[in-house]
């Protein structure tokens, strides 16, 4: 059984309902519940091979699901593939951020879906909406839009990245481990920027073992536990120490699975990250 | 629940154009950022032009700056060829080949089946295409490394062409159009002519192109800087074209004037190949794939018919410099193109386009050629032994690898600063 604390929340954005996954014997994902709200930033946690990346990558349509539904605005929709998940605006960052980086912040943002005018490419539109776009996530420290992406740092990289997923009317932003190879002062960035996603109407999802950057941006926690969601609660309703709980043995006092099935299940998936 | 901060958005560039000291900085900071672009190949023209000039002063004549240009164009659209392959991390090691293979089906038509030059030339090209096509294919739809694909062809291409040509004899071209190609020259009046439709057409797209992003407020560069460019372009081109109006026969009481023909025609493809390559998708798309093959994936790139298009390109561009080496050297034996393929590389190199991908332009060909063909024609000159030109190239291709692999690094520590 999940625990989710939603009482007072509309209809969820995006969610999925009993999904199930596996890879051949290995079952990675079992009746999971994950809802994602518009306006929130939702982080989903779990140590590795809780099925994290599995999840995200079947809402995104990468790999598909066993059984269960995903349902986006409350109606249940069909995701077989990245297109099909684009095509809801569901655009997902990936941990590797698939840029060029002989190519500029603009080239980069709108690669594979560049505007033209006729034969010819369409740079000042493409430049004008890329800035639009950087000044609505209140970006700052891209100078440039015309600067090559190999010469940015981490940081910037991944704003670029993330600003490219936000420029096709998006509605849901997924982001791998967003902050796991950053400093301290660009990890602030990139989370205040995560923070702007949601304010602006998107729903966030980030997933991210850094308890701190969860706690500083997430409005609801979503703990994964081999392969099975523990719990999904409002960040402000649990303490650091629960949520680390949840996580490493996937219940905490009242919160999680119940005591028997977290025995039972104790090997399936472990060190699956697919 | 949160404790960030948020400032308020701002604008992200302001429209304001820089300074020239500022672009100047800014280009200094690229240059110490492993992005040399085509300075090392200019610097290289500058050197060999004022070395072999002092060295030879005959280098220095209106007739030899013509022979130069002759000599050069192959090397150039050999080397344009290249690029293209180079571009997206690819190499075709039988363009060289393909050029000979080409030429002779050329030059078979002509002689033997007395086809009418345009009709050879086309076949020729269509040759191109074709070989291109298939050497693509493999690599993209097989997964050959084009490496091993392109060396399988060099050795089956050199069989090709010593079949076509019926073992070592010469193909003697005739006609004239196909020798005034890379012989003759155009009237005094027709290369002023071009030379000012150029300039006028250069000024013209860059000075609106200006205007139209300064009007809608992205990034632009200075007027100053425009100008600056449009001036340089200008003033190299008039001492070109003027050096090239005066009579540079040796023999007293001929003339012997003009821009030689196959300058309008490299300069042509000088234009047309950039526009490909910076205005339009396909171009911005080679670019990705050299770049980042798997994000050009990710992006929805049709990666696998991108590659073929790049081979048969490059075999197309190989086949016009066969056709150029054709009406340079009159025939085509069993040797043309022999040893095309490494001067190619090398010109591509040395004006600044990368053997790891991702970073290469038509001008850098355009710049590398004349490196090449400089080296060869000052050699020439000196009479230096065929080996010491040998080894001078070999070196010569050595450095400029050497100077794009740490140009490559320096970007890659900079980048990830």
């Amino acid at each position: 059984m999940t625990t989710t604390v939603n009482s007072d929340a509309a209809v969820p954005l995006l969610e999925a309902r009993g999904l199930y996954k596996s890879f051949g014997p290995v079952q990675v994902l079992r009746d999971v519940d994950f809802s994602v709200y518009a306006g929130e930033v939702t982080a989903l946690v779990g140590d590795n091979g809780a099925g994290k990346s599995t999840l995200v990558k079947c809402i995104a349509g990468s790999h598909g699901y066993d059984a269960g539904e995903i349902r986006f605005e409350g109606r249940p929709v069909a995701i077989n593939n990245p297109r099909d998940a684009a095509a809801l605006g569901i655009e997902i960052v990936y941990q590797d951020l698939a840029l060029c980086d002989n190519l500029d912040v603009v080239q980069n943002m709108f690669l594979g879906r560049e505007r033209r005018s006729g034969l010819v490419l369409d740079d000042v539109t493409m430049e004008q909406l890329a800035m639009k776009t950087l000044s609505s996530l209140g970006v700052r420290t891209v100078t440039s839009v015309r600067q090559r992406v190999g010469a940015l740092s981490g940081g910037q990289r991944q704003t670029v990245a993330i600003a490219k997923a936000v420029l096709w009317d998006s509605r849901v932003v997924i982001l791998d481990e967003p902050t796991a190879a950053l400093g301290v002062a660009q990890t602030a960035q990139v989370l205040e920027l995560v923070r702007r996603l949601a304010d602006n109407g998107h729903a966030v999802v980030l997933i991210s073992h850094n308890m701190n950057d969860v706690f500083a941006v997430a409005d609801r926690i979503a703990a994964l536990y081999l392969g099975r969601m523990a719990a999904q609660v409002k960040a402000s309703e649990v303490t650091h120490a629960q949520v680390v709980e949840l996580i490493t043995s996937g219940r905490s006092g009242s919160l999680g699975l119940p005591a028997e099935t977290t025995t039972t299940n104790g090997f399936e998936g472990n060190g699956v990250e697919l | 629940m949160t404790t960030i901060t948020r400032p308020p958005a701002e604008v992200v560039t302001a429209p304001r154009p820089p300074s020239l000291m500022e672009q100047a900085r800014a280009y200094w900071q690229r240059l110490r950022g492993g992005e040399m672009g085509s300075l090392p190949a200019v610097l290289a023209i500058i050197v060999l032009v004022a070395g072999f000039g002092i060295a030879k002063p005959v280098f220095l004549t209106p007739l030899n700056f013509a022979n130069l240009l002759h000599q050069s164009a192959v090397y150039i659209v050999a080397a344009m060829a290249l690029v293209f392959v180079l571009l997206i991390g690819e190499i075709d090691l039988a363009a060289g080949w393909t050029a000979g293979v080409t030429a002779a089906v050329m030059a078979k038509l002509l002689v033997n089946h007395t086809v009418p030059w345009y009709l050879a030339i086309l076949a020729s090209i269509v040759t191109g295409v074709a070989i291109g096509t298939l050497l693509g294919t493999l690599v993209a739809k097989l997964g050959v490394p084009s490496f091993v694909v392109t060396l399988a062809a060099f050795l089956a291409f050199q069989g090709v062409l010593l079949w076509l040509v019926d073992q070592g004899q010469v193909i003697l071209i005739t006609d004239p159009v196909i020798l005034a190609i890379n012989n003759n020259s155009l009237p005094v009046w027709a290369g002023w002519a071009l030379y000012a439709v150029s300039v006028v057409g250069f000024a013209a797209v860059q000075l609106v192109r200006r205007a139209r992003r300064a009007r809608r407020g992205v990034s632009h560069d200075p007027l100053s800087l425009v100008l600056l460019r449009v001036g340089v372009v200008a003033a190299i081109a008039g001492f070109g074209v003027y050096a090239l109006s005066v009579n540079r026969s040796l023999v007293r009481g001929s003339v012997q004037q003009g821009v030689p023909i196959v300058v309008p025609i490299v300069v042509v493809l000088l234009v047309v190949l950039t526009f490909v390559l910076k205005r339009t998708r396909f171009g911005l798309h080679l670019y990705a794939l050299g770049g980042n093959a798997e994000a050009a994936r990710r992006a929805g790139i049709p990666v696998d018919r991108l590659k073929i298009a790049a081979f048969a390109i490059c075999s197309t561009l190989a086949a016009m410099a066969g056709i150029i080496q054709a009406s340079r050297s009159n025939s085509v034996d069993g040797k043309l193109g022999s040893q095309l393929i490494l001067f190619a590389v090398g010109a591509a190199v040395i004006g600044g386009t990368s053997l790891f991908g991702g970073r290469g332009r038509i001008i850098d060909a355009v710049l590398g050629g004349l490196v090449v063909a400089i080296i060869a024609n000052g050699m020439g000159l000196l009479s230096a032994p065929e080996w010491v030109r040998f080894v001078v190239t070999g070196l010569v291709l050595l450095v400029a690898a050497a100077v794009d692999a740490l140009a490559r690094r320096r970007s890659t520590t900079v980048g990830l600063r």
